[in-house]
């Protein structure tokens, strides 16, 4: 992979005895927007401070734009820029001066005039970053991850604690990006996240890659299937609800059965005719479309969120 | 070298816009300042030259208390982190830091001695070139110390317990609120350890007794060595990350940086040569002289002063 920017072949860190990272590889190619979507605790923030030379690995190789973390941290500083997870400015500096004061540390640079306008933070140029709402905030944490004209961008979970519509702005701010061929590496716990942002996604968990692949290929891995949640009165008798006709898979996740069929009527019918013999009830049911989630079922037997 | 000089407008600029600098930096000095000026000295001009020193001297060293706390906020809130993903060295967060701190000092020390000379008729306000030299080695060297004592501190909490464990002793026993000369003989004794002792005596030396800094060398290396070598275990202990704790056993570098002085006040307790300036200018103090201000460190023995009304006599 000679025009990959970022290569990772089995990363491992740990803190103390836990295993924070056991063995992540990926690599991601110039003009791409590479995502990792995984829970709470998975290796990705981790993972990303390691390719921002942030902290140490434990094991395994790293490179970003061709440099070593470890190695060569402040070259590799010039090429990277990253919006980070806990991480705040001083309360009483402006947001230009922020712009200007990191702007001032770097062998290139963007003009911070150009950025303010771009991230539409030209009416608060002279305001305080405590007087910042969260969406601005952020606003300026992209804009400041810019201002180096970086070769990637690190996005460490770019809409985390922002009110749907703020999180809209954001998506806006990463698919322009995506349109201009900047090549992102971003770690989400959101499906639709990484579903509309990124080329490829690898899920997380746990320490590790489990799948790796385009969010339409992952999909089409997991059958491409619809997904039938339901809330019975009575447990389900094992593996009966696998066997009805329509359904490909089922599989009980938190008190619910969760069922995947490529033809969700005849699904329907048979489970309803199944529930009945066997004296049970239908509490609740939901019909969800593909997405990421299910392949995240699929490969852990868990949900992604909570 | 860019880097440092963005830093340290920055620094600059954040602390005039907090309203704790301006009370700590510029209210507090001052209200020191008129408290040993007008009060303990009651405005002879001898005597608050005499406290010139003292006065100055906590100025300076409480530049340690500001740098330690700032240090650890931008820790705690996750500021440091930001910094560190920028191509933005441990150096260059540290240096700025001291050298904002050193300029933000120099103001404050310039009314302080302009008061002097208006408003209590200090005429010679002593080697200025000495001041000078004492003052920047003596916010440097503090300034490091509270690099330290931030480096080896987990939270605010622990921070604010080690600078009153350290600062306690610094002042009460260095001469900058007593004067050491008036200290018993094994508080003087215990004294010639602290890093304190060298400023206050050395500031001492140059505003009252207007010497040059050929005869501060003492103090001054002793206060160079010493910046040297905390600033060196600050950039060492230095942690971008708030979550990357530091072990109890950490906090005992702060002790290792005071062994400059600790062989220094064992020669001092030989030797004496800066306990003996200090009692010789404590002791000229009520020595009947011209408003000329002494220039001699050869002590007249025999005299116990009386022109502070709460001394007693001790020696």
């Amino acid at each position: 992979m000679p025009d990959a920017v970022l290569q990772v072949d089995n990363l491992v860190k740990h803190y103390g005895d836990v295993q924070a990272v056991r063995g992540v590889s990926f690599s991601v190619n110039e003009g791409e927007v590479f995502g990792l979507l995984g829970p709470n605790g998975a290796g990705k923030t981790t993972t990303v401070e390691i390719l921002e030379g942030l902290r140490n690995p434990d094991g395994g190789y790293v490179r970003v734009c061709g440099f070593d973390p470890q190695v060569s941290a402040r070259e590799l500083k010039h090429e990277i820029g990253a919006s980070l997870q806990s991480t705040s400015l001083p309360d009483k500096l402006r947001v230009m001066e922020a712009l200007r004061l990191f702007a001032g540390f770097y062998k290139r640079h963007r003009d911070p005039e150009e950025l303010l306008k771009r991230f539409g933070l030209e009416e608060k140029r002279n305001t305080y970053y405590s007087k910042l709402s969260g969406g601005q905030k952020q606003r300026l944490a992209l804009a400041m991850a810019l201002v180096n004209n970086p070769r990637v961008l690190f996005f460490d979970e770019p809409t985390a604690g922002l009110d749907p519509q703020v999180r809209r702005e954001i998506y806006d701010i990463i698919e322009e990006l995506r349109r201009e061929k900047k090549t992102i590496l971003m770690t989400t716990h959101y499906i639709e996240e990484a579903e509309r942002l990124c080329d490829r996604v690898a899920i997380v968990d746990h320490g590790k890659v489990i799948v790796c692949g385009s969010p339409r290929e992952l999909k089409q891995r997991s059958g491409g299937n619809t997904r039938i949640e339901v809330k019975l009165a009575k447990p389900a008798t094992n593996g009966t609800l696998k066997n009805l006709e329509g359904v490909t898979d089922a599989r009980e996740v938190d008190g619910t059965y969760v069922l995947h069929t490529q033809r969700p009527p005849q699904a329907i019918v048979s489970l309803v005719k199944h529930l009945e013999a066997e004296g049970n009830e239908l509490i609740s049911l939901e019909i969800a479309t593909p997405s990421l989630e299910d392949v995240f079922i699929e490969m852990t037997g868990r949900r992604l969120r909570d | 070298m860019r880097n440092f000089v963005s830093l340290t407008r920055m620094r600059i600029q954040l602390a005039l816009r907090n309203r704790m600098f301006f009370f700590f930096s510029v209210i507090f000095p001052l209200g020191m300042f008129f408290l040993y000026a007008g009060i303990f000295a009651k405005g002879n001009p001898r005597v608050v030259s005499f406290f010139l020193g003292p006065v100055i001297a906590l100025n300076v060293m409480g530049s340690f208390w500001g740098l330690s706390a700032m240090l650890v906020t931008f820790r705690e809130q996750g500021i440091l982190r930001r910094f560190h993903v920028s191509p933005v060295t441990a150096t260059d967060m540290l240096a700025s830091s001291i050298f904002a701190n050193y300029l933000l000092t120099l103001p404050t020390v310039f009314i302080e001695l302009l008061f002097a000379r208006l408003i209590f008729h200090v005429t010679n306000l002593g080697d200025l070139v000495s001041l000078f030299v004492l003052v920047t080695v003596g916010t440097v060297s503090f300034a490091s110390l509270g690099l330290v004592v931030a480096s080896v501190t987990n939270t605010m909490q622990e921070t604010q317990v080690l600078n009153q464990l350290i600062w306690l002793p610094l002042i009460f026993l260095s001469g900058a609120t007593l004067p050491i000369a008036y200290l018993p003989k094994v508080a003087q004794s215990v004294a010639v350890f602290l890093p304190a002792t060298y400023l206050v005596t050395g500031l001492q030396g140059a505003m009252y007794s207007s010497f040059p800094v050929w005869k501060l060398l003492t103090q001054i290396l002793a206060l160079a060595l010493w910046t040297i070598l905390t600033f060196f275990v600050a950039a060492q202990l230095f942690r971008w990350e708030p979550e990357s704790k530091i072990p109890r056993s950490a906090k005992l570098w702060v002790l290792a940086t005071a062994l400059p002085f600790f062989l220094l006040g064992v020669w001092e307790n030989k030797n004496g040569q800066i306990l003996a300036q200090a009692q010789a200018a404590y002791r000229s103090l009520d020595r009947p002289s011209t408003s000329e201000q002494p220039k001699s460190d050869s002590p007249s023995m025999g005299n116990l002063p009386k022109s502070k009304k709460d001394s007693q006599p001790q020696q």
